[in-house]
């Protein structure tokens, strides 16, 4: 990287954090729109859920399933907080680590498959998580479980790190600070992979699997480990909207949004690592400012979806840098 | 003679009906260029496809060092270093040449994933001297100049000698090569042969599949002549062309093309 180029990285990264956890939170203040810090926190987690759907198109596999993962990770972080008592904090990485170990026995046959086959059985797979839940006794059925309590303090040797989310007089304030932290961290760990040795060699398989193989690469591990980390990152994402909304059901994560995942993802572009995070921004606001046109929401919004897709196939992000081909 | 590198027993691969190769036995000697010969059809290919476990054969078996490989993962076989190139034009699209072949390089590479991922010492080491052995190889086969072109944007000749050169950087003791000469006119053939012999004086045991005859013969310390699936010779240069089988299966009918 040349130093101009580096020193723009540096920028751009500073400018981000300087918007995301000062701008964003005095605007508010100031305006008094309190509410958006629940949209954005929404918008946070969507993008922390669109970014794993973003690796799986990485090793060229298009992945329609990522609902079942938020909605594993939710019941997850659920259960281990109401049935057994456990912290929220130590209930959200276990429910990541949860959905990354299903995924792998999951993905193991799954990911030979190729194409239009792989995307169609990940569809299916958010309606098998959706009865899943109704069936099993742990998750409640249809009744769902409700009633969560909200994070609490964190507090290591005495000194309290992170005060009990019930001491804010608006709970969503410091919810709104967790998603934005966990998305940073989150994009930031997979920029990161993308540019490591792994991420080139994620590259070279959606490239040639064949010719992957031939020189070494465990061609069917990688395909895991990537739909692993997917996995996991729709299951923190989820987590923490169950947190938000203290209450899950079935029907909180549906082939719905898997689709908006995998939209969001192309709507920002498929060759950039933050693509999902400007993805899912237009895309959240985009249906909401939509909303004013009435019953004409949805067509107008599938018409525009289209016409994005053929003018612009490498996403929003593809009129920034036209000419780099590469995150 | 010392105890092969390669053994080939009894080699049988069905595709429904169709016998594609059918009990094909034969050796390779450490370091030499043997080059398995035959009409379209053959079996040539599969026969490379089984050996580097691509396909899993119906009957027989591939020893490597005296080590059953028929019937491993591909990536296994590869890592033990048995690499093949491939007959289509197979490479990474989306990369230049030279990061296809230092991302070849995987195999030799010291430092764990996580490594990698955290930038540890020895991921930096690493990726310095894949680095240093991508120019070299590039170098060698005359790619040095394409280096930061994508692989997409190659010519014939270039897109034969990159994947040489990604088979290369797999470190293989044995190489399979596909067709290596497909595509290129007389004078980039003459220079592909001479590498392929470079390649070989590096101490690689060389496998090749090729039509063009007069490029075989000049190569071929041995030759391999597969008819229908059957192995209906085998021998050096000289005693091939003699042969009456291979002449009435094979090279008799293409008298004009091969210019014996
Ligand atoms: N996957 C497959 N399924 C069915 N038949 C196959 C398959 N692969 C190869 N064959 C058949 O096996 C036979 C041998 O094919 P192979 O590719 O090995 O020939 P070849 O000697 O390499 O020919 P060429 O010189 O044209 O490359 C052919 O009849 C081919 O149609
Ligand atoms: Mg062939």
């Amino acid at each position: 990287m040349t130093n101009s180029r580096r020193a723009g990285s540096v920028a751009a990264v500073a400018v981000f954090l300087a918007a995301v956890f000062v701008a964003i939170p005095l605007a508010i203040a100031a305006t008094g729109r309190t509410d958006l810090y629940y949209t954005l926190s929404s918008v946070a987690l969507l993008a922390i859920a669109s970014g794993g759907v973003w690796l799986t198109f990485y090793i060229g596999r298009i992945n329609i399933g990522q609902g079942a993962w938020a909605l594993v990770g939710g019941y997850a972080s659920a259960v281990l907080v109401t049935t057994y008592g456990w912290s929220f904090w130590l209930s959200l990485p276990v429910a990541g680590l949860f959905c990354a170990l299903m995924s792998m026995l999951v993905g193991l046959p799954i990911l030979r498959l190729r194409g239009v086959y792989f995307s169609m059985v990940t569809l299916v797979l958010t309606e098998v998580a959706r009865l899943t839940a109704l069936a099993l006794p742990i998750t409640n059925g249809a009744r769902g479980i409700t009633s969560i309590p909200t994070p609490g303090a964190i507090r290591l040797f005495g000194v309290t790190l992170v005060p009990g989310f019930e001491t804010f007089a608006n709970r969503n304030a410091p919810f709104y600070f967790l998603s934005a932290a966990m998305m940073t961290l989150c994009f930031a760990g997979l920029w990161r992979l993308v540019h490591s040795r792994l991420g080139r060699l994620f590259a070279a398989m959606r490239q040639n699997e064949e010719l992957a193989s031939s020189m070494g690469v465990n061609v069917p591990l990688l395909r895991v480990v990537a739909y692993a980390i997917s996995s996991f990152l729709g299951g923190i994402g989820g987590a923490i909207f169950v947190a938000i909304a203290q209450s899950i059901y079935p029907s909180s994560f549906t082939i719905n949004d898997s689709v908006n995942f995998m939209l969001n993802c192309f709507l920002g572009g498929l060759g950039f690592v933050f693509g999902p995070m400007l993805g899912t921004l237009v895309l959240y606001f985009g249906w909401d400012l939509l909303f004013q046109t009435g019953q004409y929401q949805l067509l107008i919004y599938s018409g525009v979806m289209i016409l994005l897709m053929l003018v612009l196939p490498n996403g929003l992000l593809s009129l920034r840098w036209p000419s780099r081909g590469r995150p | 003679m010392t105890a092969p590198i390669l053994t080939v027993r009894d080699l049988t691969k069905r595709y429904g009906g169709l016998t594609a190769v059918n009990e094909v036995s034969f050796d390779v000697q450490e370091g030499e260029i043997l080059s398995v010969i035959g009409p379209n059809g053959a079996g040539k290919s599969t026969i490379f496809k089984l050996i580097s476990s691509f396909v899993k054969p119906t009957r027989g078996e591939v020893r490597f060092r005296g080590e059953v490989i028929s019937g491993l993962a591909p990536h296994v076989v590869a890592r033990k270093g048995v690499v093949r190139t491939f007959q289509e034009t197979t490479i990474f699209k989306g990369m230049t040449a030279r990061d296809s072949v230092i991302v070849a390089h995987h195999l030799r590479s010291q430092a764990s994933l996580a490594g990698f991922f955290f930038g540890t010492v020895a991921a930096r080491r690493d990726e310095d001297a894949f680095a240093r052995s991508a120019d070299e190889i590039l170098e060698f086969l005359g790619l040095d100049a394409v280096g930061n072109e994508l692989a997409s944007n190659l010519p014939q000749g270039h897109l034969r000698a990159l994947g040489i050169a990604i088979g290369l950087a797999a470190d293989p003791k044995i190489l399979l090569l596909d067709e290596p000469f497909a595509g290129m006119n007389v004078d980039e053939t003459r220079q592909a042969v001479e590498r392929v012999r470079a390649v070989r004086d590096r101490g690689v045991t060389c496998l090749l599949v090729e039509h063009d005859m007069a490029a075989v013969m000049k190569i071929s310390d041995r030759i391999v002549v597969i008819n229908f699936g059957v192995k209906i010779a085998e021998g050096t240069p000289e005693a091939i062309r003699a042969d009456d089988k291979v002449i009435e299966a094979y090279l008799g009918v293409e008298d004009e093309t091969i210019g014996l």
